[in-house]
């Protein structure tokens, strides 16, 4: 007989090898999905790892991809430490972009230009993810259906933009105009992709870490978080811990759109973020929730997707395995953390 | 302007409603089941998806649009038994599984779509359902036209939304449905199996998800695209809150949602242009977050949605 027993404490390795253990499952799980398209599993997966981990250049573009799942990824780690459970860094990181490009295309000096679309785009972001935070301190709104529902609400403003005044009156795309060339971040290293704003996402990780481990509002967050009773008693505000949980994350979903307006595309499209606010679940839950685990997630997410258009060139299996890669990858992740809050034990048979 | 309105409100209108309604009518009513017992499925999105994309190449390859509508089902009511087997069985976080569900139902709708049909220019159709007219009904004036020469699948909507109500508010299924999404510890001293009626409800509810999206490729568009769905299945699940849980109240508000949808498409072929036609579409969200905020006072929703349940935890 086996049974289920709960864990009181997890091993320090466990944040390590469960993330890896549920990468291998289901690399192993959409390996099938590679031998149905009639190609060979290691083949895809070589072409797959080389092409966006393989040469120097490759690395860049998935960084540059990876940066926008990095603020997403610490937006919802950061939210679900506090359990404000924010389902909308797709919206917020479109008010994000929408704002920064706003300014972006006013004509001033580049820095400046670059320094009021970060601190525009985060405000949007922010502004958006206050929305259910405050709708569960005052009315005890879910915070879960109403943060999914505002990212259908913002995509079909940022479509009546790009459709309406926005639209290019020259060839009739509903995109918006570019941003001024001045204020497009700077590229990092010639000949590449690689912009500011993805040193920018890769500071913001340790960042959050500190502030998630070693300040008072990071304490705040956790207590919340784990024993809002406890938090209350301790002389917690838990409706403004949310609050600023709420301000923060949503801040740092708005700067995934920042910097894809300013380092990639240069304007607002509907396809600006091919669900980056989702993927940033993906990358939150395969990090455990720690802002230093979000960076290796991201990137992680980021080569699959870089490397699924190469592994499509190269073998004819379509590029979407990287769309089921990454659900896979959450769903196993799921899985996986049952571990932490149980353990196997063999116990003996019962007369 | 009373020209334009005639042009809004001709004949095909109302029809034009109840087509738009039909597949969010079980959409509605499938995460409406699974939420009555206690479980949120934010996998519906992805499992229309997949359901319409399954549907759809099964009608295609076999050239049976009731084989395709079956698959759909099915793919629908396995696609909830995974839901299930997650967010029940294991007790998982029902948000971020029905993320996860969502994310992998659609990779593998786009991943299985692109590599039976391959990259072609121009998507490929089938011949779909043809309205199918009742004798006599039909012939009423205004009425018949609009709800009585639908297709089947229309006519299993209007049957199923009062079915639904009856299933949960008249039979001992529908009692265990409710008493598992309201008070799961109750329900199980009343030897009501809550893992097992909760198992059962999500799949009906797959089910149901896998039928409106049958409905969408095989009646409404006769072909899949990758925006098929295009966010049908979040208005399902803001509609479910607007119509407050019950059958009826949500198939109302489909109706009110196709309504607000079809007078949209009509201004915007009229070329009445001066309102952007996605502030029509952002309408359901807007009101479904407002009306949640004047509803949890009174608290409606089951009071066990999110919380998994476990018999030996107390």
């Amino acid at each position: 007989m086996f049974r289920l027993e709960a864990r009181t404490s997890t091993p320090a390795w466990f944040n390590l090898a469960l993330p890896l253990i549920a990468i291998a499952v289901t690399l192993v799980l959409c390996s099938g999905l590679i031998a149905v398209a009639g190609a060979g599993v290691i083949e895809a997966y070589g072409v797959m790892l080389s092409a966006s981990l393989g040469d120097s250049y490759a690395i860049t573009e998935t960084l540059v991809r990876a940066a926008p799942m990095i603020f997403t990824g610490l937006a919802v780690a950061i939210a679900f430490r506090a359990k404000f459970w924010n389902i909308g860094a797709e919206g917020q990181l479109l008010a994000g972009a929408v704002a920064s490009c706003f300014v972006g295309a006013i004509p001033m000096p580049g820095y400046l230009a670059m320094l009021l679309m970060a601190i525009v785009g985060a405000a949007a972001g922010a502004l958006v993810a206050l929305v259910p935070a405050t709708l569960r301190i005052k009315f005890k709104v879910d915070d879960v259906v109403s943060s999914l529902l505002l990212n259908s609400v913002i995509y079909y403003a940022l479509m009546a933009l790009i459709e309406g005044p926005w639209k290019d009156t020259f060839s009739g795309y509903p995109i918006s105009p570019p941003i001024e060339d001045s204020a497009n971040f700077p590229v990092l290293i010639e000949g590449t992709r690689l912009h500011l704003g993805v040193i920018v996402a890769l500071i913001a990780a340790p960042l959050c870490w500190f502030l998630i481990a070693r300040t008072t509002l990071g304490f705040r967050i956790r207590v919340t978080g784990e024993n809002p009773e406890a938090a209350r008693y301790g002389g917690i505000s838990v409706q403004r811990v949310l609050l600023s949980t709420a301000l923060l994350s949503g801040a740092l979903a708005g700067l995934a759109g920042v910097g894809e307006v300013g380092g990639v595309h240069f304007q607002v499209m509907s396809d600006i973020s091919p669900g980056y606010g989702y993927s940033g679940i993906v990358v939150a839950m395969l990090a455990r929730l720690n802002p230093l685990g979000v960076v290796p997630a991201a990137i992680f997410l980021a080569a699959v997707m870089t490397g699924a258009e190469a592994m499509s060139r190269a073998t004819g299996v379509p590029a979407f395995l990287s769309d089921v890669i990454q659900g896979t990858a959450l769903l196993a992740m799921l899985v996986a953390l049952l571990f932490t809050a149980y353990r196997i034990r063999r116990v003996g048979a019962q007369t | 302007m009373s020209a334009v309105l005639e042009q809004i409100f001709q004949v095909g209108f109302l029809a034009a409603i109840i087509r738009i309604a039909t597949p969010l009518a079980f959409a509605t009513l499938g995460e409406m089941f699974s939420e009555r017992a206690g479980v949120l499925n934010l996998g519906i999105e992805g499992i229309m998806l997949l359901s319409a994309m399954a549907g759809f190449t099964t009608a295609s390859l076999s050239g049976s649009l009731w084989l395709g509508v079956l698959v759909a089902v099915l793919v629908g009511a396995l696609m909830g038994a995974l839901h299930a087997l997650f967010t029940v069985v294991l007790g998982l976080s029902q948000h971020v599984c029905g993320i996860g569900v969502t994310l992998f139902c659609s990779g593998l709708a786009y991943f299985l779509y692109r590599l039976i049909f391959g990259q072609q220019s121009v998507p490929p159709s089938i011949d779909g359902f043809k309205p199918v007219p009742i004798p006599v009904l039909a012939d009423i004036p205004v009425l018949g036209p609009a709800v009585f020469s639908q297709f089947t699948l229309v006519y299993l909507a209007i049957i199923a939304v009062p079915l639904a109500a009856f299933v949960l508010y008249r039979t001992p299924w529908g009692l265990s449905v409710r008493m598992v999404g309201e008070n799961p510890r109750a329900a199980d001293s009343a030897g009501v199996s809550v893992i097992a009626t909760r198992f059962q409800a999500v799949i009906l509810g797959g089910a149901l998800m896998g039928l409106a999206g049958a409905f969408l490729t095989m009646a409404q568009f006769n072909a899949f695209t990758f925006g098929v769905v295009s966010g049908r299945g979040w208005v399902a699940i803001a509609l479910v809150v607007f119509g407050r849980w019950d059958p009826l109240r949500s198939a109302g508000a489909a109706l009110l949602f196709a309504f607000v949808d079809a007078l949209q498409l009509r201004m915007q072929a009229s070329g009445l242009g001066h309102i952007p036609y996605e502030a029509f579409l952002m309408l359901p969200f807007i009101f479904t977050i407002v009306a949640m905020a004047f509803m949890s006072r009174n608290a409606v929703a089951p009071s066990a949605l999110l919380k998994p349940f476990r018999k030996e935890e107390r």
